[in-house]
């Protein structure tokens, strides 16, 4: 056993809060040990190394485990308390998963992006469970007069064999609540986890299948009226003027107004990204009626600057491509040498427009604001950003603020962006009553916050026996630089140059699901097996041997590579094994391989026979190494989600742009994947390591969008170079 | 404004609204019922959907007054304690991500497999087409669908 003492001091992360009354409760904090860079740390809010977590055992023996993180569809409410639950040694069936009351002082809340959420609770959860475990040893110690270390626990029971005694959890869990907090506690072995590693069902389930209020839009409270907003047609737009009286007479409309979301001299957090600063509101008793209003009401809006379209940031993003930078972000060897003398060259240039994250349920939040007290309910993922601006907007002190979650009906990044939230307080400010701000789907459409578009030009060149010895990549995007310069091939590359370059649009843009690697892992894995079959080598042996290279003789310092050869070479060769690469049975297949938010994900996909010109997806074998996996039924969940995701949408859909004007608002233009185009099969392996775990919720979209045009290569003879790959028709079959 | 009773869930409601107002939002906002979702308002992705007489029904499009004394059920009146064969079979295989389509696709389900009790692939697919889910649980509804049938 592993004997772990905390490196910020365990008093500070985990007390015996002695809230309840009998049992034992432990209050902690899942933050407090993540591994995060200075930088990261210092950007936290100091709250967030409160407490935040709960855990009670009562006099029954049953287990509550209070988290207070907002569910996304990332499966962590019941992940996390599994961790707990693990090294706390009880039984499963025993223990209650609850929403924590996020309106206390003693809560304060998470964010939830990035994977991170496993990988920054796994430790401060595992000692939870082990402190709880280990301070009911103790107090049973005491009532038998024997020595805790020879008591030992299984399933919620304690034992001592030399003098007989046993008890439940239960039995000791008041005595416990007297026993001091321990300095040090034994983590389980791996080998010994009996609830990490079992398939669990999501603790929600029955909630979600009977349709229970869960969400931030079902909402509804005593008096509560219903807004909506109506924003810029077109970006580049600011608010001139409206005749609101014919509307303000409308049935069931209170009141229609513009008003300001972010004055002048707002000091803005990052979460208020894409914010818009000027808006038009329209209140009422009910949605209906607030949706005819928002139709009939004419808004004045004036080009304030400058008017774009899809061409024009098209035009842009390729004579970028051409620029050099001043700087390259990684410069090893000399490229332009190695051109020089290279037996063959591969050029090739990718694409992807810009993509809306289309949460099933659109942005809303519950705002009411008195002037005693601002009370806000709903689905964002950065309440404690939030609550700052809502605080400078209302001019109140930021403890009257207070910011609940709901469970939100999907992230992928959009719900780390809050302005909804301010504009949801204004609001209500404004009227003097609770109300719940809704976006229609047009709104959440046309809002903005997007992925951005990208472009990205690849040259590869081979000697005379098809090594690689030199690889330029320059890439650039809309507000987004786009290029992991430290990312393989760099490392594995004698002469290698990455350049990146951004264009500034006033399109809205922010992080989508797997920021950047849902874009650049698709182009880097196609062209990677174009520049294989240029050497003539397999594309599994040729990303193999790039792989060897990093791992016997990198180039540079290997420390500056973002990514760990050894860990990338064995999903690709697990992949290569249970997709039984040799044998594709006449099947078109692609392979893809990558890595991003700390797991490393290879794919194979095959092709349905025949299919037509847009073939579908027959199976996809996914390789996946993100360390221990808490819970293999939720995870398995993610990565299909994943790939189906990545499937879809460098398939079918995209943004675009006619003067500023969105030109898809809803699921009539706006196509997203559908049951009769996702992939048939999807199968999923899991590394076994016994690393800590990593990120799950991003990590198998990017490299499903390559292993996909790569098989589609093979099906229809074409390489597929620009997203969505449903406008590349017709193919050159044959 | 107009009154109109409806029968919901097995229980005669009666509703003072405008006659165009869609049943999704006299579902939701009139009467407490909100297991039915709003995804797009213009009958693309199935979150709003309903049985009315057994069919499934995108309710952001169905008229109040187009209702008459049809038969609606909701997600909350599929079954009393969550045991509909769909429900469970969605529970066993552990559908659910975000699981705010779901309510629909289990409404779209069960209507599919009380009129064709064994369906194939093409079949399971051809009926759940119009229900999108954004977090891509597709392969695991057609699973589930298929573990309903059976049971
Ligand atoms: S809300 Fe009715 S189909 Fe989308
Ligand atoms: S489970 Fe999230 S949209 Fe279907």
């Amino acid at each position: 056993m592993t004997l772990v003492k905390t490196k910020i001091g365990r008093r500070a992360f985990i007390r015996n809060t002695g809230l309840a009354s009998g049992g034992l409760v432990i209050g902690f904090s899942w933050l407090a040990s993540c591994k995060m860079t200075p930088e990261q740390v210092s950007s936290l809010p100091k709250e967030w190394f409160e407490l935040n977590g709960f855990l009670k055992v009562g006099d029954n023996g049953m287990v509550t485990i209070m988290s207070p993180n907002p569910e996304i569809g990332q499966n962590i409410k019941t992940a996390m308390p599994m961790i707990v639950a693990e090294e706390l040694d009880v039984a499963w069936k025993n223990v209650i998963v609850e929403q924590a009351p996020l309106n206390t002082d003693i809560f304060t809340r998470q964010l939830a992006g990035g994977s991170q959420s496993i990988r920054q609770g796994w430790e401060s959860l595992r000692m939870a469970g082990a402190t709880a475990k280990q301070m009911l040893k103790e107090a049973a110690a005491q009532a038998w007069g024997v020595s805790a270390n020879e008591i030992t626990t299984k399933e919620g029971i304690l034992s001592h064999e030399a003098s007989g005694n046993s008890a439940g959890y239960g039995e000791m869990a008041s005595a416990a609540a007297s026993i001091e907090v321990p300095e040090e506690v034994q983590l389980k072995e791996t080998k010994d986890f009996s609830i990490i590693g079992t398939e669990t069902k999501n603790v929600d389930g029955k909630k979600i299948v009977t349709g229970q209020p869960l969400y931030g839009l079902d909402v509804y409270k005593e008096g509560m009226l219903t807004a909506m907003i109506v924003h810029p047609p077109a970006f580049g737009m600011t608010y001139k003027g409206m005749n609101a009286d014919t509307v303000k007479s409308m049935p069931g409309i209170k009141d229609v107004f513009h008003f300001e979301v972010y004055p002048e001299g707002i000091e803005k957090q990052w979460s208020d990204q894409g914010g818009i600063p000027e808006l038009v509101a329209i209140v009422g008793d009910s949605t209906w009626e607030c949706m005819q209003a928002k139709k009939a009401l004419e808004v004045e809006w004036e080009q304030t600057s400058k008017a774009e379209s899809t061409a024009y940031h098209e035009e842009e993003l390729l004579a970028l491509l051409e620029k050099p930078t001043e700087t390259p972000a990684r410069k090893d060897g000399d490229v332009e040498a190695a051109f020089k003398n290279a037996a063959k060259i591969v050029e090739s240039t990718y694409s992807a427009p810009y993509l809306a994250h289309n949460t099933m349920e659109p942005m809303n939040f519950f705002a009411h604001v008195t002037p005693e007290k601002a009370e806000l309910l709903g689905p964002i993922q950065t309440p404690e950003f939030a609550e700052k601006t809502v605080a400078a907007r209302l001019g109140m002190p930021v403890e009257k603020i207070d910011i609940m979650m709901t469970r939100m009906g999907g992230g992928f990044g959009r719900r780390l962006y809050g302005p909804f939230v301010i504009e949801a307080a204004v609001i209500s400010q404004k009227m003097n009553a609770p109300i719940k701000l809704v976006y229609t789907r047009e709104d959440d459409m046309t809002q903005g916050t997007y992925r951005p578009s990208y472009k990205v030009k690849y040259k590869a060149g081979l000697d005379a026996d098809g090594n690689l010895i030199a690889w330029h990549v320059r890439g650039a995007g809309t507000n987004d630089s786009l290029i992991f310069e430290d990312r393989f091939p760099a490392g594995a590359v004698d002469n290698y140059l990455a350049e990146k370059h951004s264009l500034n649009t006033n399109v809205t843009t922010g992080a989508w699901r797997a920021p950047r690697s849902n874009f650049i892992a698709g182009a880097e894995q196609a062209f990677m097996d174009e520049v294989a079959e240029a050497s003539g080598k397999d594309p599994i042996e040729f990303r193999l041997e790039l792989f060897d290279r990093a791992i016997n003789n990198p180039v540079g310092d290997p420390k500056k590579n973002d990514y760990d050869p050894e860990r990338y070479a064995g999903v690709l060769k697990l992949v290569k094994e249970k997709s039984d690469w040799a044998n594709s049975n006449g099947k078109a297949r692609g392979v893809s391989a990558y890595f991003c938010h700390d797991s490393y994900v290879a794919q194979v996909l095959d092709l349905e026979d025949g299919g037509g010109d847009m073939p579908r997806v027959e199976k996809v074998f996914c390789a996946v190494d993100c360390g221990i996996v808490i819970n293999p039924l939720g995870a398995k969940n993610q990565i299909e989600g994943g790939i189906i995701d990545g499937v879809g949408h460098s398939t079918f859909s995209a943004m675009s742009f006619n003067d500023g004007k969105p030109e898809q608002s809803n699921f009539d233009r706006y196509r997203l994947i559908r049951h009769s185009e996702a992939p048939k099969n999807i199968e999923v392996h899991f590394v076994d390591n016994g690393i800590d775990p990593t990120g799950l919720g991003e990590p198998s979209l990017p490299p499903v969008v390559a292993a996909l045009s790569n098989a589609l290569y093979k099906a229809t003879g074409r390489r597929y170079y620009n997203q969505p790959f449903i406008n590349e028709r017709p193919p050159l079959v044959g | 404004m107009a009154i109109f009773t409806l029968n919901i869930n097995g229980k005669k409601q009666e509703v003072d609204v405008d006659p165009s107002t869609p049943m999704l939002w006299v579902l939701r906002d009139h009467l407490n019922l909100v297991g039915t979702k709003y995804g797009c308002g213009i009958a693309q992705c199935g979150a709003c959907t309903i049985h009315m007489d057994g069919t499934a029904t995108r309710a952001c499009m169905l008229t109040v007054s187009s209702v008459g004394n049809s038969e609606i059920t909701t997600i909350e009146g599929l079954s009393e304690e969550g045991d509909h064969p769909v429900q469970q079979a969605w529970l066993e295989v552990d559908v659910p991500q975000c699981g705010y389509c779901q309510a629909g696709q289990i409404m779209t389900a069960s209507a599919l497999l009380a009129k064709n009790p064994n369906p194939s692939d093409e079949e399971i697919e051809m009926a759940m087409n119009g229900n999108i889910c954004r977090c891509g649980t597709y392969t695991r509804i057609k699973k589930a669908v298929k573990l309903a049938a059976n049971s």
